[in-house]
């Protein structure tokens, strides 16, 4: 039983910290919950199709549909989160000051909220899916019901505290600096997703590696210990990263970066509309 | 001889081929050599799907039964690489060897 429960926590656990992160990034959008609660769902129902379908995928693309599919949709989240953070920091000025606004913002038409559905269905479809076969094979296998049942049961529970916990640990982020953290912390799950992406095409060899090794730190941090799934989920850290996987991380941190540092500066000058000291200060171009 | 002619035409990388029954990898061990890239061929003739799951190689793929997977590994240092199945991770185990 403990077994089970184990394999079951190691795949929710993941997906349970993704959904922890939007649901704090998302705090004070008052249609949130609609929203991950539609993505969980969607994502348990994508989980068991893809898991009806894992022989189809596997056999695909001569026998790497399966790390096309992971990569694809890895590329797919990691996107909507961009299009997310990038929203949020356009309109980052009046939230950052009044949460309330982001709502207003999001009820009068341009809403951000429904990429974040997106990864965290996806967030849980990748998992999930992994769950369905190795459930299914342990039925058809004859282990007896009420041990799977009681050993999933509490690698759910065990893994959803987890998600909860680091929840609850990021609602103490004081107010003022709870969007640029969640914000960055975004960004960086979003640079992880997109490494982890090319990683599956690495495994297919589709790309090359750019070195099959940089560094090696699993004896400080192994890639299968609690503090290395963690970071896998944060921020797609392997204790043996390929030279692609890191160029991807960097080319999106950056990519966001830059983006959202240009985005401030063109929003400078129409700040005037905001405060008085606005109209008497001097403003650049 | 027949691996290493292949890997000279240049047209296919070197390929072992693992079996999976009965929830056991025969062979056990692969000996490959350093800094070459290698496709392992993951034959499933189990009826239950199996994930080749390996932390020291960072490779995770899904086999469905009854069918098989290919995972391309390397260029490896030399060293151990531990690998299972993490759906039967008692009797699912094997070893690469890079020499």
């Amino acid at each position: 039983m403990l077994g089970t429960a184990l394999i079951v926590f190691r795949e929710i656990f993941e997906a349970s910290l993704i959904v922890s992160i939007v649901a704090a990034a998302t705090r004070g959008l008052s249609s949130r919950l609609r929203w991950i609660g539609g993505g969980i769902l969607a994502g348990i129902l994508g989980a068991m199709l893809v898991a009806g379908f894992a022989d189809v995928i596997a056999n695909f693309a001569s026998g790497v549909g399966q790390e096309i599919f992971n990569a694809s949709v890895l590329f797919a989240a990691a996107g909507m989160i961009t299009w997310h953070v990038l929203w949020m920091s356009s309109h980052g000025k009046a939230m950052a000051k009044d949460l309330g606004s982001v709502s207003a913002a999001v009820k009068s038409g341009a809403r951000p909220p429904s990429a974040l559905l997106f990864v965290v269905a996806i967030a849980i479809l990748r998992e999930g899916s992994e769950i369905v076969l190795f459930m299914y094979g342990l039925a058809a296998g004859g282990s007896s019901m009420t041990t799977l049942i009681a050993g999933s049961a509490l690698g759910l529970i065990a893994g959803i505290a987890a998600g909860t916990a680091l929840y609850f640990g990021l609602l103490r982020i004081p107010p003022g600096k709870m969007f640029s953290a969640t914000n960055w912390l975004l960004i960086l799950v979003a640079a992880g997703m997109a490494s982890q992406g090319a990683h599956f095409l690495i495994q297919a060899d589709l790309i090359p590696a750019l070195g099959s090794q940089l560094w090696n730190t699993s004896a400080l941090v192994a890639n299968g210990s609690m503090a290395g799934q963690t970071l896998h989920a944060l921020i797609g850290y392997d204790a043996r990263p390929t030279g692609m996987q890191i160029l991807f991380f960097i080319v999106v941190v950056a990519g966001i970066g830059l983006t959202m540092s240009l985005q401030r500066k063109s929003a400078l000058p129409k700040k005037t509309s905001g405060s008085p000291k606005a109209v008497t200060s001097p403003q650049p171009g | 001889m027949l691996m290493a002619l292949a890997a000279c035409s240049g047209s296919d990388i070197p390929e072992h081929t693992l079996v999976l029954e009965n929830h056991k990898f025969t062979p056990d061990q692969i000996d490959i050599p350093h800094g070459q890239k290698v496709k392992i061929k993951v034959e499933n003739r189990d009826d239950a799907y199996e994930e080749f799951d390996s932390d020291s190689l960072g490779r995770e793929k899904v086999i469905p039964g009854k069918s098989s997977g290919v995972v391309v590994i390397g260029p490896l240092e030399t060293g151990k690489y531990p690998f299972m199945g993490e759906y039967h991770h008692e009797t699912a185990q094997g070893l690469v060897v890079v020499q």
